[in-house]
């Protein structure tokens, strides 16, 4: 089998390349180049912004890898945001893991600052006050802002990974191929909702369990959902797309009449006949909710925790709501919210955290509670409204997991054990 | 048997070969540490993938899978070489940083199609030459 045709460089790349912007600019060109090859780019582009994922800490080999960058001096070229880190800088007495891993963690974070990134420490930076447009190309590392930029802001960005996000920073360039390319956006599978109900397609718990389902299915097609209410909001977006992306590297997906690049079908296949069609059912629906985490009501719980990813404002204010309805009781089980700490700031500004501060919730910021050591060491089971968190948690640090509606996991944090509202469920 | 490969990252390996039936993610499914899928959901969750050929359908899920597979590569606890069905640039670029920090490498090539089955095959052998747009699976 043959490599594609060649990746063809500017002679300022070829430059940079060799070393004439510094070492650390030409080892990350080396990457960027390398990583062309394995996307069978023909040649570079430009981006307008990075967003950074190799800022947790998960090994030395991350550490290794910045501290070498730092070292021959490395700067971004383009503004760049910062993912969650492993340490909640904040509150970092929240953290529970061995204290040479918190400093390393630290470190970790404090060479991404030094090479110019800006400490947003969020996982969400579609809910930063600027984020990119439609048809704008980014690096954008961490699968959940990948797919929502693809996806629901329309800009343009492949699956980046650690490594690929700082060194795409630091040229300002990456390899024109994927998602950054037309004919790799076209929607190819269709997922059709038609035959689902009102209260099913407006459930809280819906859109993770869709989005499970649909990562399950789609197979590295691009998927195409056709039926969701016309009020889907951003936070429902965001669900789908992480547990989408969590259940199965789906990077883009377009829902028709809600997405930019989607107004109709025919706009979401981009011209092209779908490949396939999956006629949703809600015992497919069920299926995927089950297999998020169908632990029994009256099941006893270690910890209760949302915001995966990253709580927006109007979470906040549902949370608010959510709790109005157990004040004034504690809660038994304890309850985390992990958030970005401008959105957190900004919360507060808005009054939505005085009811959950005195109901003793915990807000994590800069961090989250599914990869690192937050909960307490005894957590056994906990309960989560994030089909992302109900995916990684188990393998991650040890714990099953209920998943249920962000109304269910108050309720479950006030019982001290899961309940639940099967409502349209049933 | 010989199979034509699409060369991504460097490098010849040979290992006991491992099929796996369903798409991983390295971070959140793999332990650098031990080696194996700790992945819940995965049908051959515990399974150690250190030293092994390995055949995977895809990649999937978190950007941080570079990371887990560079992570593994300083420890010895990766896989010989990764052979998969459809190109996973996140796969690829964990192999990338790893030889270019601690000069190991992980040839990973993909098939570009469906895996071949095992059959009764012992051991694998993956020769990868990206620069020279050459790349084989043999299966003994």
């Amino acid at each position: 089998m043959s490599a594609a045709a060649p990746l063809e460089l500017t002679a300022e790349q070829r430059a940079v390349r060799e070393g004439e912007a510094g070492a650390a600019a030409a080892l990350a060109m080396r990457v960027v180049c390398r990583m062309a090859g394995v996307a069978g780019a023909r040649r570079l582009r430009p981006i307008a912004s990075a967003h950074i994922d190799g800022c947790i800490y998960f090994g030395v080999s991350m550490l290794d890898f910045a501290a070498r960058l730092v070292e021959l001096g490395a700067r971004v070229t383009v503004p760049t945001t910062t993912n969650v880190g492993s340490i909640d800088l904040i509150h970092p007495e929240l953290y529970r893991g061995p204290a040479t891993t918190a400093a390393a963690a630290r470190r970790l974070m404090d060479a991404y600052l030094a090479m110019g990134c800006e400490a947003t420490w969020t996982c969400a930076p579609y809910q930063l006050r600027a984020r990119p447009g439609l048809g704008e190309h980014v690096c954008w590392a961490e699968s959940n802002a990948i797919v929502f930029a693809n996806s629901v802001l329309g800009a343009r960005t492949e699956r980046y990974g650690d490594f690929m996000d700082i060194c795409a920073a630091i040229v300002g360039l990456v390899p024109d191929a994927g998602l950054h390319r037309d004919e790799n956006r076209r929607g190819e599978v269709v997922f059709d909702l038609s035959g689902l109900g009102e209260g099913l397609l407006r459930s809280d718990a819906f859109h993770p369990a869709l989005g499970h389902l649909v990562g399950k299915e789609a197979e590295g097609e691009v998927p195409v959902i056709v039926g969701l209410p016309a009020d889907c909001d951003e936070d429902q977006l965001k669900a789908i797309g992480a547990s989408a992306a969590s259940a199965g590297g789906v990077a883009m997906f377009h829902a028709v009449g809600l997405t930019p690049e989607a107004p109709t079908l025919a706009a979401a296949l981009g011209g092209a006949t779908e490949r396939r069609r999956v006629e949703v059912s809600a015992a497919m629906v069920r299926g995927a909710r089950d297999a998020l985490g169908a632990m029994p009501p009256g099941t006893a719980l270690d910890a209760v925790c949302v915001g995966t990813p990253h709580f927006s404002l109007t979470e906040f204010a549902k949370l608010d709501a959510a709790l109005a309805d157990v004040d004034p009781a504690e809660l038994v089980a304890p309850l985390y919210v992990s958030t970005g700490r401008w959105v957190w700031e900004e919360a507060r500004r808005r009054g939505h955290l005085e009811r959950a501060e005195r109901l003793g919730v915990t807000v994590v910021v800069d961090t989250c509670t599914y990869n690192t050591r937050i909960l307490p060491e005894e957590a056994r089971r906990a309960m989560t409204n994030s089909g992302k968190w109900a995916y990684y948690a188990p393998g991650n640090i040890g714990v099953d997991v209920a998943f249920g509606s962000l109304r269910e996991c108050v309720l479950s944090a006030a019982a001290g054990a899961v309940v639940r509202e099967e409502g349209a469920w049933t | 048997m010989r199979l034509p490969v699409r060369p991504l990252t460097p490098g010849t390996a040979t290992g006991a070969p491992l099929r796996l039936r369903e798409s991983l993610s390295f971070w959140g499914g793999f332990d650098a540490e031990t080696g194996a899928i700790i992945d819940a959901h995965h049908p051959q969750r515990g399974e150690v993938l250190t030293g092994r050929v390995l055949l995977l359908p895809a990649g999937r899920g978190s950007s941080s899978g570079s990371a887990l597979l560079a992570e593994a590569l300083r420890l010895g606890t990766a896989p010989a070489a990764i052979v998969l069905g459809r190109v996973d640039e996140i796969i690829a670029l964990g192999a990338v940083v790893g030889e270019e920090l601690y000069g190991r490498l992980c040839p990973v090539v993909s098939a570009e199609g469906d895996l071949p089955e095992l059959g009764a095959s012992t051991i694998a052998t993956v020769r990868s030459d990206p620069d020279a747009g050459r790349g084989e699976l043999e299966l003994g």
